[in-house]
């Protein structure tokens, strides 16, 4: 680890694309029948982080994030490996996205005796009929057992993500979901309306499709029962306890630099994005032959530059400059914007409408 | 010069999907006009759409040869709003073939054609086509025309124009039963345009009949009703290939090309004479008379210039449609057109849209109302926001049609009931066979242009046909009834309806926007008033989310693109009282079949 306190922030990404099981409203990169392609993928990503960084001797990393698929289902010492690969500065963050039914006391202190300083537990629901209907394999008694074998491994930062308005899923279903989370004490919670996504077997079914009114009801409760509980809402989508924010997502929204390690992550350096090969065997494959496991890239313009920057903030606390949108603007959008210290915040009503906002930007 | 007593001038009346153009078909293979190399399916049908659709609005006409007898063959339309074209044509005939589909007996429209041609003393040689088909039934289609024409039975002859039985038989009928034209050759001339179409290398090239004199290449013409002169730039017959000749003689039927760039010069009806030897003009000559209007408005504004240049160019093919200028608050630029009828209103926008690669929105179809004002005044409108507001007006008048029906009578019940619904009047009711009804009503042309012809049809499982001919203008109780999006009225749904119907509308057209309009940041007001009154309301309710849930590296770039679509289709949308309408959900609104 190098001891290096004041770096700039700097992130690396490592994508994992395992599960066992696939959930229909899922478009990530993720197979369920590659298991066989583990360890030769792990090897891989070490290959690539360590090509990578020695091209970029000056970058180090300030948050690591491993995301899936499910990370979790990599053997810990695997994981671990992936981070011993990657330079990071002392007390980096380092988060794991797991799946509660596949985490354990062990494991866990295997991961924190490699760095490990976060966990971010899949949870979505806490009703086991919701859990059915969006096809996950935990049950909730699973995410309480994880949540406390976390705490005994030394892990304080635990982040609960939560999928709402599902068809079929009650308010009062969901308030339950809440108050069980809540419970559990996190420090950071994500809570995600369903969206339909191309291409996955939700979007062939219009009759499961999520009603927007039911989702902005329960949006409401969400932030109303979450900031009560100490978790201030400070993206759209995420509340958090003050100080305990994810770093390395500020770093999106902040247009920050990262790498992206394994197949289909997505890195951003200098003004420039680009993506890995998507699926774990091609990735694999290019790795092996030392070609570049990069599909495409885009380089941005200093006009789409600027333009991204505003609506990547305006999702955030931060919120943007008044200048940005004209006075008409400003004028239409009325409530859907708050006037502080000199930027322009969405409102609550506004959070749910941010897209009308950030198509009038300027 | 030829005797006369070896031409033969007819036309075929026949109803749509009776076999005209194949029986044309087999007449040209039989008098061997056509190399079989060069044979082809509907070879007369001139145009894509005709082909396409499998219906025959106008075909060539032709000259053939049969047993030393030179046959011209001229064609009608097949579609009552070409009623006047109709009349031309059989102007130019001694005689007709009526063609009768075996299995589906005559239809009203042929009916009406075949009355006109007996009140213009043709010889009528009826043939039942299609009797290879197992549903063909000669003997009961016989009797019925028999029983409504007065032609024998035993003199309608029984033929397949796909098989060609029974087409030589057809022929020499023909020959035998039609007499030879009539004609002065020493007169001055005298000749019928019946028909005119613009070819973009050779401009207008008419269809004529001498009737009297001799029509010569390089003769200088007067066009009579047009007022023009013009030189006979070529004058030749269709065999069916355009053959030139130095002339054509009185009785005799041809094409004429005169250096014409707009069929407005050169209408079905027209009389042409020589400028040296004037005679006068023909009887029965009428200026198209447009009976549908409706406004057509380019989808993309940007292309108004575009479908200016269109209606002007497709207007030298076609002068039976008028088009003028008009602006929409809720369409833009655009242009008010009136038509012959529906399917003429169909087959120009078509041909716009086609010919010209031009999207189109047209508003709902419209006809043109008398208004009678409080003052005096009375003015003629085709578009209901001319209308002025209702305490200005004293009475509105509105077109009425004399609508014929012929059905089997099993569907009489539920066409009487369609009649009553359009607000129809009995005029008659009567047998033509025990399985089939003649009706006769007065209908409000406004009611058939809705979807008139489709209900029937629809009712009727497609065995009903209907003919109709403009009556006469008769007072109604009718209201304009407006669409306001978010208190401000939408010109392009206002509608002049009869007042018991306006209710109906309102509740349709409001049901149908709240679908169709996207939710806004407001609640949105859709109501459907008379003058000031609100007689149906809808809301569309205030969106409440419109958000993007993640955001995370994976997502920067869609997302960003997302965005940038999302702001170019709010670029595309129309605003009005502050609320942005999709394109689409015009083109959806005024969609007929709802």
């Amino acid at each position: 680890m190098i001891q290096s306190a004041g770096s700039p922030a700097f992130g690396a990404y490592v994508h994992v694309p395992f599960c066992t099981k696939r959930c229909d409203y899922c478009a990530f990169a993720t197979w369920t029948d590659r298991s066989h392609l583990m360890d030769e993928y792990v090897d891989a990503v070490c290959i690539d982080i360590k090509r990578t960084f020695a091209s970029h001797p000056d970058r180090v990393a300030t948050s690591v994030f491993f995301g899936g698929g499910t990370p979790s289902l990599l053997p810990a010492g695997d994981l671990v490996r992936i981070l011993a690969a990657i330079p990071r500065v002392d007390g980096a963050e380092v988060t794991v996205e797991c799946n509660p039914d596949t985490v354990s006391l062990a494991m866990f202190e295997t991961y924190v005796a490699g760095g490990v300083n976060r966990i971010s537990f899949g949870v979505q629901s806490m009703v086991p009929e919701v859990l059915e209907s969006l096809g996950r394999t935990h049950n909730p008694e699973s995410v309480g057992a994880g949540v406390l074998a976390a705490r005994a491994a030394g892990i304080a930062r635990l982040n609960l993500d939560l999928i709402y308005g599902g068809a079929g899923e009650t308010v009062e279903q969901w308030r339950h979901t809440l108050e069980a989370t809540i419970t559990l004490g996190p420090d950071h919670v994500s809570a995600y309306a369903l969206t339909v996504e191309a291409g996955t077997p939700l979007a062939e079914d219009p009759s499961r499709h999520p009603d927007d009114d039911d989702q902005a009801d329960k949006y409401l409760l969400a932030d109303e029962m979450l900031t009560a509980a100490g978790l201030l809402n400070y993206e759209i989508s995420n509340w958090a306890s003050s100080g305990q924010e994810c770093l390395h997502n500020l770093l999106y929204w902040d247009q920050g630099e990262y790498f992206g390690f394994g197949c289909a992550a997505h890195a951003h350096v200098g003004g420039r994005r680009w993506w890995n090969l998507r699926t774990p065997d091609r990735y694999i494959a290019a790795v092996s032959t030392g070609d570049s496991v990069e599909a495409s890239f885009e380089l941005l313009d200093v006009g789409t530059r600027r333009i991204e920057a505003l609506q990547l903030a305006l999702r955030t606390r931060g919120g943007v400059p008044v200048s940005s949108l004209s006075a008409d603007d400003r004028d239409e959008l009325g409530p859907l914007l708050v006037e502080r210290d000199g930027r322009l915040h969405l409102s609550l009503e506004g959070r749910l409408l941010a897209n009308e906002v950030a198509v009038r930007l300027r | 010069m030829a005797s006369l007593d070896r031409f033969r001038n007819l036309c075929i009346i026949a109803h749509i999907d009776h076999g005209k153009s194949t029986l044309a078909d087999r007449l040209l293979e039989l008098c061997g006009a056509v190399d079989p190399r060069e044979m082809r399916a509907q070879y007369l049908d001139s145009m894509d759409i005709e082909r396409e659709r499998g219906i025959t609005i106008k075909l060539q006409s032709v000259r053939l040869e049969h047993q030393g007898h030179t046959i011209n063959l001229i064609d009608t339309p097949g579609h009552v709003d070409f009623g006047y074209e109709v009349s031309r044509s059989l102007a130019a005939c001694e005689g007709a073939i009526l063609l009768v589909d075996a299995a589906q007996g005559i239809e009203a429209q042929t009916l009406a054609n075949c009355y006109l041609a007996l009140e213009n003393d043709l010889e009528i040689v009826a043939a039942l086509n299609k009797i290879d088909l197992p549903a063909a039934d000669p003997d009961r289609y016989a009797a019925e025309i028999e029983k409504v024409l007065g032609i024998p039975a035993n003199e309608i002859l029984r033929i397949s124009a796909k098989t060609g039985e029974g087409v030589e038989d057809l022929l020499n009928a023909v020959v035998e039963r039609i007499p030879p034209p009539e004609g002065d050759p020493d007169a001055p001339l005298q000749g019928l345009i019946f028909d005119s179409h613009f070819d973009q290398y050779r401009g207008v090239i008419s269809s004529v009949r001498v009737m009297n004199g001799t029509l010569t290449t390089g003769a200088r013409l007067r066009f009579v009703q047009a007022g023009a002169v013009y030189n006979a730039e070529e004058v030749g017959v269709r065999r069916p290939d355009p053959t030139p000749i130095a002339s054509l003689g009185a009785g005799e039927v041809g094409y004429l090309i005169a250096g014409i760039k707009d069929v407005g010069e050169a209408r079905s009806g027209e009389t042409i004479t020589t400028a040296a030897h004037p005679a006068p003009a023909l009887e029965g000559y009428k200026e198209p008379k447009p009976m549908v209007f409706c406004g057509i408005y380019p989808i993309d504004g940007d292309e108004f210039p575009t479908l200016r240049e269109a209606l002007e160019k497709l207007r030298l093919n076609d002068s039976s449609y008028t088009f003028q200028p008009e602006s929409s608050g809720a369409l833009g630029f655009g242009f008010r057109c009136g038509f012959l009828g529906l399917l003429h209103m169909e087959i120009i926008r078509e041909r716009l849209e086609r010919e010209f690669n031009l999207s189109l929105i047209a508003t709902a179809p419209s006809v043109q109302y008398v208004v009678h004002k409080e003052n005096g005044d009375v003015i003629t409108i085709d578009n209901p926001s001319e209308l002025p507001p209702a305490t200005e007006v004293a009475h509105i008048e509105e077109p009425y049609l004399r609508a014929t029906i012929l059905t089997p009578t099993s569907y009489t019940g539920t066409l009487m009931e369609l009649c009553q619904n359009r607000r129809g009047e009995m005029i008659k009711i009567e047998y033509l066979s025990p399985e089939r009804m003649e009706l006769v009503y007065e209908l409000p042309l406004a009611e058939v242009v809705t979807d008139f012809f489709d209900q029937m049809k629809s009712r009727t499982q497609g065995y009903a046909s209907l003919d109709y001919e403009p009556s006469e203008y008769r007072q109604s109780n009718l209201v304009k009834v407006d669409i306001l999006l978010n208190a401000v009225p939408v010109d392009a749904f206002s509608m002049i309806v009869h007042k018991d119907k306006s209710y109906g509308y309102g509740l349709r057209m409001t049901e149908k926007l709240k679908e169709l309009i996207p939710r806004q940041l407001f609640d949105v007001p859709i109501q459907a008033a008379i003058g000031g009154r609100i007689i149906a309301r809808e809301t569309v309710k205030a969106k409440r989310k419109d958000v993007l849930a993640k955001c995370y590296g994976g997502d920067i770039s869609r997302k960003r693109k997302l965005l940038e679509k999302q702001k170019e289709g709010k670029k595309r949308m129309k605003n009005i009282g502050r609320v942005e309408v999709p394109q689409e959900a015009f083109v959806s609104a005024l969609r007929l079949d709802d």
